[in-house]
């Protein structure tokens, strides 16, 4: 067998360990930050398509959505956490959706880290979640977030021309819809 | 050709990178705070089944969380079981695969089926691990002593005395209809589960 030309060898090691941390996040999104860059399937749901302001198919990236913030909980249907605060989370939905003020400003997501398509579906029926849920199966939105513990919650604005930024983050101790609306809307200066 | 063959070694290499350097994935729960003891990668099987699908379960009884002993036997013709052996209590991926049979209790009791969990760890220490996980509907069993005697009857105890994350669904004739040993460093997909269970009722 011939010895490998060392610049192939080199390439091979660099890529190796040039484009995985990338891809990994060593700490979790913080205020300031942007968010990792990933993309979330459009939802073939057209009440959720329509909730989030989308339409065709495909993928998008969250700042894609037409709204002035969104609040993105990392969850899973594994979690003990999650699950109790499902219902609150649920509460958080119905008290934006019944203000006029906020309906179209503030968006709420989830994405069920390591959890499959199945896994997330099960969850919804359980807690009758009545905003998107997303499946990150293989976690790769989960490393791309620092491997959060869950739930993790991500106040994103979306500024008018299109950027965005992390104004708010927090790992669990979920406080209720009204108080973290409170937190909402001071952080993202909606109020 | 020469520049071909050193380019697919080089991807070669790069192939084995990833796959050596990335570890698997889990989703620690905040509900364990930071009482998860950080486990590497490891040997996805590391046991022989002694068991097979179609054969009788070994029976087996156990002392449960809750303080009564459980037996399979006391199951049969009653309903159908599923035994699932995790590796250890306080470790990544076992702390977030029974949270969520917790949530399934309805999907469980339409398919006429009884979880048990099972570890090789003691009473105590199941019962502090399993409180963080809110009220568990299913019995937690103890494998302790004599030590992982259960989980080797199956042939489902690894070299280094914990068990391999292993899924059986047993019929209500005692017979094993399903059997998942899965990779340790994984949890195994609910649907799985779920179609085994299915196929008990057809």
């Amino acid at each position: 067998m011939k010895i490998i030309s060392m610049p192939f060898v080199i390439l091979a090691i660099l890529f190796s360990t040039s484009v995985l941390p990338a891809a990994a996040a060593n700490k979790p999104p913080e205020k300031g930050d942007a968010l990792p860059v990933f993309n979330l399937p459009i939802p073939k749901n057209p009440i959720e398509k329509n909730y989030l302001g989308l339409s065709g198919d495909g993928f998008f990236k969250i700042p894609q959505i037409k709204a002035k913030v969104v609040i993105v909980e990392i969850y899973s249907m594994y979690c003990p956490y999650c699950q109790k605060d499902a219902p609150g989370i649920n509460a958080l939905y119905q008290l934006i959706e019944k203000s006029p003020d906020l309906q179209n400003k503030i968006k709420l997501i989830g994405i069920g880290a390591g959890n499959t398509p199945f896994e997330v579906e099960a969850y919804k029926k359980t807690y009758q979640v009545p905003f998107p849920l997303f499946p990150d199966r293989d976690f790769a939105i989960h490393k791309a977030s620092g491997e959060v513990r869950t739930p993790y919650f991500i106040v994103v604005k979306i500024n008018d021309d299109g950027t965005h930024q992390i104004v708010y983050a927090q790992l669990g101790n979920y406080p209720g819809a009204e108080p973290f609306l409170k937190i909402v809307l001071e952080a993202s200066g909606l109020i | 050709m020469k520049k071909l063959m050193q380019v697919g070694l080089a991807l070669i290499i790069m192939g084995i990178s990833i796959w050596v350097v990335v570890p698997a994935g889990y989703g620690a729960s905040d509900a364990f705070k930071e009482n998860i003891y950080k486990v590497e990668a490891l040997k996805p099987v590391d046991s022989k089944l002694n068991v097979k699908v179609g054969d009788r379960a070994p029976d087996l009884t156990l002392a449960s969380v809750s303080g009564e002993k459980v037996s399979l036997s006391q199951y049969r013709g009653r309903k159908n079981v599923v035994l699932s052996f995790v590796p250890a209590a306080w470790t990544p991926v076992c702390s977030d695969q029974w949270p969520g049979y917790n949530i399934m209790k309805d999907f469980f009791e339409k398919n006429d089926a009884i979880l048990l969990g099972i570890t090789v760890d003691s009473i105590p220490t199941l019962f502090a691990w399993t409180n963080q996980m809110g009220k568990l509907w299913f019995p937690v069993l103890s494998d302790f002593w004599p030590h992982g005697g259960v989980a080797r009857k199956y042939g489902v105890l690894r070299t280094n005395g914990v068990s391999e994350r292993a899924l059986f669904v047993i019929d209500k004739k005692g017979i094993i209809r399903y059997i998942d040993v899965h990779d340790i460093n994984k949890r195994p997909p609910l649907e799985d589960l779920v179609d085994a269970l299915e196929k008990l009722g057809k």
